[in-house]
């Protein structure tokens, strides 16, 4: 009989452990969760909001990736926009120059097959979907070379496609935009 | 009490020989990406070698180990032999000639688009069909494990379905659905493309399917790894399981929670929007709750195994536990590296912090880490225990095996430490070799050089693991007796309905499913101008 009650104490005790345990695991997850939506809404830190389109196949005919337009260009007020496409396998630009401390809108997609790109160095990583547009607001607070590789497995070349990023500073890239209207590196 | 042991040894048999084959592949993927390798093969080769090993150890090894544990834990728990023995062969030879037909024209350097397919980039339509055979036969094995139960419960309407059983359903249901993402990619956008009879095909819609089931078929491979912490461990240590209900609630929380979140490996793709990102990223969160219970429980399983023992202190019974054992021991070092990989695996489910190292070798670490390292030990640990009762014949090697175990883990620990290390510095997964020479990434080399060094560790380990397998098969025949499953510290006197049976919970998997996949889908469905022009790889056509 005193072992039936033990038994008893001893599954109530183990399911008020357990009880607790939950509880405790809960707190945790809740916690990460709250942690990464607060930070998401205080400090801007959402994905793109939309989708937005790019047919790959007139890509190089009309609408904002054609050639003539890509690279980095200044806007009326102020910031940078620069435009890039991923193709086997290359980028192109291949080398992007940036200024320093300036807001930057980031727009690229691919001309053939899914691609992706991210600056070592920075947290800037996003994929190129063919027919869709990656947009990506980032901003440089530091002088220099960053490499730029495809992380995504595009093809039998996949390994040599590495573009470039090149911080400079402000007002030398606005010298230079002062000649050209779109700026690569080579300019 | 098993009976089909043959039906179970073939496709344990199977399994790791597959298993064998891919991890010969990857070590060498190891050494040829890493700076110890001073001459380059063909880029092309690095490509097909990786399409094979994800191919072969992400479709083919874990879901064999699934079918044949789930045959035996059928038989051993239900204490009846397995109803449709034939269908269960049929899903074995699916399974079989399905990695065959698959594997001839990845071989041939015709299908060299990783096992994650990326169109619009398309292969040789056979290695699409094979998969599809893989995935076919194992859904054999989907339908026979609730028949089985169905027909154990009609015949035992008062008794509770044994907890390795509804494990295993659960298992088998988490993967049925699970895989149709993945299905209807390959048989809606891939196959028309590949046969020819297509030439366009929306990329961005192809990854939001193919998400569905990335995810989730993490948790499929992991469910046999949770079933030996829960049903083998207790019992193999001479303790008992600390809570029955905890362990249904866990099974039953993957079931639900392990479909709507596939979007957190879309993070960085512009097909999807914010919204929907963040739904998936919350979920996310959720699926660590079933894995922080089941340590608890694991844990204090272990700690009453280890007090009926003498064990005594507050910390003091872990030296008690019996770590000669080698479920112990693999049980330990598999909750180390789940603990490592889940940690890295919460830094995954924020966009914010996934954006430093989306696509970089972090990723690759992180689930290498959970799948080799946490999961595949316990799959050793399911193969040491169950294969005396399955060929009849005692399994001594034990020093053997504790060498083997080790050896994995620290192979293992190796390998990926060093690979999450390189990928925060910014390293992209997937390249066939990389320029060294170049000051940006110089500082890389010396961490890939380890992770060829750990890969090498885990060949040996593999090799030792076949080696005590095949021991095993030339002992001499010993009876090993019935084979058991723990038993609840505290039977329940009576099981809710809702914690023995999948109704309810099968409504939520696909309603959630479908709540938090239903739109992206639909939105790009309907968005025609997104259709690309398919790039075969391969043959020149």
């Amino acid at each position: 009989m005193a072992v039936e009650t033990d038994h008893g104490i001893g599954e109530a005790v183990a399911a008020r452990i357990e009880r607790r345990w939950a509880t405790l695991s809960i707190v945790i997850v809740g916690v990460l969760v709250g942690m990464a939506t607060f930070i998401g809404i205080h400090q801007a830190t959402m994905p793109q909001g939309r989708v937005e389109t790019a047919d790959p196949g007139t890509l190089h005919l009309s609408g904002e990736f054609i050639e003539s337009n890509l690279g980095s260009a200044v806007e009326a007020d102020g910031s940078v926009t620069v435009r890039a496409i991923g193709q086997q396998y290359s980028f192109t630009p291949q080398c992007v120059v940036v200024p320093l401390e300036t807001p930057i809108n980031f727009r690229a997609t691919s001309a053939d097959v899914v691609h992706g790109l991210l600056i070592e160095g920075t947290n800037i990583n996003t994929m190129l979907v063919p027919g869709y547009v990656s947009v990506l607001p980032i901003r440089f607070k530091a002088l220099g070379e960053h490499v730029m590789p495809c992380q995504e497995f595009c093809g039998i070349g996949h390994q040599g496609m590495w573009g470039k990023v090149k911080v400079v500073d402000k007002t030398e890239f606005l010298n230079r935009t002062a000649a050209k209207r779109r700026l690569t590196c080579v300019d | 009490m098993l009976t089909n042991k043959r039906l179970i040894l073939s496709h344990f048999w199977l399994a790791f020989i597959v298993f064998g084959a891919a991890l010969v592949l990857g070590a060498w993927q190891m050494f040829e990406r890493s700076p110890l390798n001073a001459w380059h093969f063909n880029p092309e080769f690095y490509y097909r070698s990786v399409t094979a090993h994800g191919s072969a150890m992400g479709y083919v090894f874990p879901t064999l180990i699934a079918m044949g544990f789930g045959y035996a834990i059928t038989e051993a728990s239900l204490e009846k032999p397995l109803v449709g023995r034939r269908w269960a062969w049929a899903g074995f030879f699916l399974v079989a000639v399905g990695a065959v037909v698959a594997m001839i024209p990845v071989s041939l350097g015709l299908a060299s688009v990783l096992y994650t397919f990326y169109p619009p980039m398309v292969g040789n339509p056979f290695y699409y069909i094979g998969v599809v055979m893989v995935v076919v036969g194992s859904w054999i094995w989907v339908a026979l494990m609730p028949i089985n139960m169905a027909v154990w419960k009609r015949e035992n309407p008062d008794k509770p379905v044994p907890l390795a059983m509804f494990a295993n359903v659960a298992g088998s249901y988490l993967w049925g659905w699970t895989a149709v993402g993945a299905a209807l990619e390959i048989i809606f956008q891939i196959l028309p493309v590949a046969l020819g009879l297509k030439s366009t095909i929306d990329a961005g819609l192809a990854r939001v399917f193919f998400s569905w089931t990335l995810h989730a078929i993490v948790y499929f491979w992991l469910i046999p790894t949770y079933i030996a912490y829960y049903t083998i461990l207790p019992r193999a240590i001479g303790g008992r399981l600390y809570s029955d209900a905890m362990a249904r609630i866990s099974f039953i929380l993957f079931v639900v929670v392990a479909m709507p979140i596939g979007v957190h490996h879309l993070f960085a793709d512009p097909q999807v929007g914010a919204g929907f990102k963040f739904m998936h990223s919350v979920f996310t969160g959720l699926v660590a709750l079933p894995t922080l219970l089941t340590v608890f429980t694991i844990c204090a399983s272990a700690e009453i195994a280890s007090r009926l023992r003498g064990g005594r202190g507050a910390f003091g019974w872990v030296r008690a536990l019996p770590w000669q054992n080698p479920i112990l021991l693999a049980t330990a070092l598999s909750l180390v590296m789940l603990g490592f990989g889940g940690a890295g695996g919460l830094i995954n489910m924020s966009y914010q912090l996934d954006a430093s190292v989306h696509n970089t070798q972090w990723i690759t670490g992180h689930f290498h880490l959970i799948f080799g390292g946490a999961i595949v030990i316990m799959y050793f640990a399911i193969a040491y225990d169950l294969w005396p009762h399955l060929t009849g014949r005692a399994l001594e090697s034990f020093g053997l095996m504790r060498t083997q175990l080790w050896l994995w883990f620290t192979g293992m620990i190796v390998t990926t430490f060093p690979w999450h290390y390189v990928g925060i510095l910014g390293m992209p997964r997937r390249m066939a070799f990389y320029d060294y020479a170049n000051p940006a990434i110089s500082p890389q080399a010396f961490s890939v050089s380890m992770s060829a060094v750990g890969g090498l560790m885990l060949l040996t380990s593999g090799v030792l693991f076949l080696i005590v397998l095949i021991r095993g098969q030339r002992a001499p025949a010993s009876e090993a007796g019935a084979y058991r499953f723990s038993v609840p510290l505290h039977m329940p006197a009576r099981i809710p309905v809702a914690l023995n049976s999948f109704g309810l919970w099968l409504a939520l998997m696909i309603g959630l499913t479908v709540v938090n996949y239903g739109y992206p889908i639909a939105q790009l469905m309907v968005l025609n101008e997104t259709n690309v022009p398919a790039v075969y790889v391969g043959a020149s056509r």
